[in-house]
């Protein structure tokens, strides 16, 4: 019989090590998401313009970024964009490769979430000759948001799910910490089956606060300052 | 005779395969109220979206106060109109809509302050104040913090005609603004118009299934069919005694005579 033999004494001594490390985990999915979302916005606003040739342009960029690996984006912005001169830490790296990434998951969410906005609105809009900015801003955007809420939630979650790629340019977040540990002491069963429950709580809890906000979000009153 | 406030000089419109005005002429004078009236379909509306310049042209020319509509005058041409021209030309104008269209995120005030805080740039103490004598001007004095989804159907169309009116129009088009109240509302809303009809001097126009509020109101009725007039004149003329079989055929169905 294979015997599974867990060690309490090792667990409280790798626990605090590997804590500290979802720090970095959560600071790279809390700054990916907010690029993400500005990202995302971008596309979705540039997709809806007046040009053709740009809409063409981000389709195609939308569509490469979503069909390459993420593991290939963020291997040549670490490898690669240092021979044009810019390197960055491993952090910023993965911050903008999560926040490209998924920005371009999140342009379909927002567009459809636009989308999904009375066209009357923007007819109300025009006849009382609001600019496109001032209609987004004050008009499309505040209906548009609440619709938009649980997608967004569950894209910020599977972007966190796959923080652990940035273990492959060094980023010391979770599973890379786990992986050091578990080598040096040789014993992976505890700081692996850490990271997995970390990642279970963490995604319980923010699926948790994503239905939550979408909740609470005002039907009326809402406004973008 | 003055030069007329909206003119339309052979007009064409077309949504696909369907024509909807094929060198369409019009005109409406200066505070004039005129009604159209006719079947659905008929290009009504399509008329007051031409001129809120929520749909284009495909041929002609539309003037608005002098001003051609669609087209600016650029190197001594006439070319499509920027939207900076559109944005000019749109200060003329003020538009109500069937389905009332407010921002139903905001409250009725906001709804009615928004538009001139951010396009005429009115101060929020001058618009609110603007804002609570339009809504006394339309019997809501007391809704000014509710918002439109707590409102009857008659109110949000009063609340639509005190938002249209904060921007001081010239020209006021109401695109069916009954049409989608329940019948015990329709007073209520018509005598908002009334009222603006006595009191200011506008430049109003009405597509409108109320035929009794037609004759009352107007100067002139037109009676449209396939995007045409087939017949218009004043209103004790077209309802007592219409010339065309279309337009007497159309009105011995809707007033049942």
């Amino acid at each position: 019989m294979i015997e599974l033999n867990w060690d309490w004494t090792f667990v409280w001594q790798v626990l605090p090590m590997i804590l500290s490390a979802a720090k970095v985990t959560l600071l790279a999915t809390f700054l990916g998401s907010l690029l993400a979302i500005c990202v995302g916005l971008i596309f979705a606003l540039l997709r809806r313009g007046s040009s053709k040739t740009v809409r063409v342009t981000v389709y195609w960029l939308m569509e490469f970024i979503r069909s390459t690996p993420l593991l290939v984006q963020i291997f040549f912005l670490y490898y690669v964009m240092p021979e044009f001169g810019l390197s960055m830490s491993p952090l910023m790296t993965g911050v903008i490769a999560l926040g490209v990434h998924y920005g371009a998951y999140l342009s379909e969410v927002f567009r459809s979430g636009i989308e999904g906005v009375d066209k009357g609105q923007w007819e109300a809009s025009r006849a009382l000759n609001l600019t496109s900015f001032d209609t987004y801003k004050d008009i499309i955007l505040p209906q548009a948001i609440r619709p938009m809420i649980p997608a967004t939630g569950n894209y910020i979650i599977a972007m966190f799910k796959e923080t652990p790629q940035l273990s492959a340019i060094t980023l010391l977040e979770m599973l890379q910490v786990a992986k050091i540990i578990g080598s040096e002491n040789f014993r992976y069963l505890e700081p692996f089956t850490l990271v997995g429950i970390l990642y279970l709580v963490f995604s319980v809890l923010a699926a948790y606060g994503i239905h939550q906000i979408e909740k609470r979000f005002p039907k009326e009153g809402f406004s973008l300052k | 005779m003055s030069q007329p406030i909206i003119e339309f000089k052979n007009v064409q419109k077309r949504f696909g395969d369907t024509t909807i005005f094929d060198d369409f002429s019009f005109k409406v004078e200066e505070n004039e109220i005129v009604s159209i009236i006719g079947p659905s379909g008929s290009g009504k509306s399509t008329l007051l979206r031409i001129l809120m310049t929520l749909e284009g042209i495909d041929g002609g020319y539309i003037n608005v106060a002098g001003e051609s509509l669609w087209h600016m005058l650029w190197n001594d041409r006439y070319v499509p109109a920027s939207n900076k021209h559109l944005h000019k030309m749109r200060e003329q104008l003020g538009m109500v809509f069937q389905h009332f269209n407010l921002f139903p995120h905001m409250t009725v005030k906001r709804n009615i302050t928004e538009a001139p805080m951010r396009v005429k740039g009115l101060s929020r103490q001058d618009a609110e104040e603007s804002a609570e004598a339009l809504l006394e001007l339309v019997g809501l004095a007391d809704k000014a913090e509710s918002y439109p989804n707590d409102l009857s159907g008659g109110q949000k169309q009063r609340v639509g005609i005190a938002r249209a009116l904060a921007m001081r129009p010239a020209i006021l088009l109401l695109d069916e603004i009954t049409s989608a109240l329940d019948p015990e509302l329709v007073d209520e809303v018509l005598d908002v118009i009334r009222n603006l009809a006595k009191e200011q001097s506008f430049t109003m126009l009405l597509v409108t299934h109320e035929m009794y509020f037609a004759r009352e109101i107007s100067d002139r009725v037109c009676f449209f069919d396939k995007g045409k007039i087939v017949e218009e004149g004043v209103p004790e003329d077209i309802f007592s005694a219409p010339r065309e079989e279309r337009t007497q055929a159309f009105l011995n169905a809707y007033l049942g005579q």
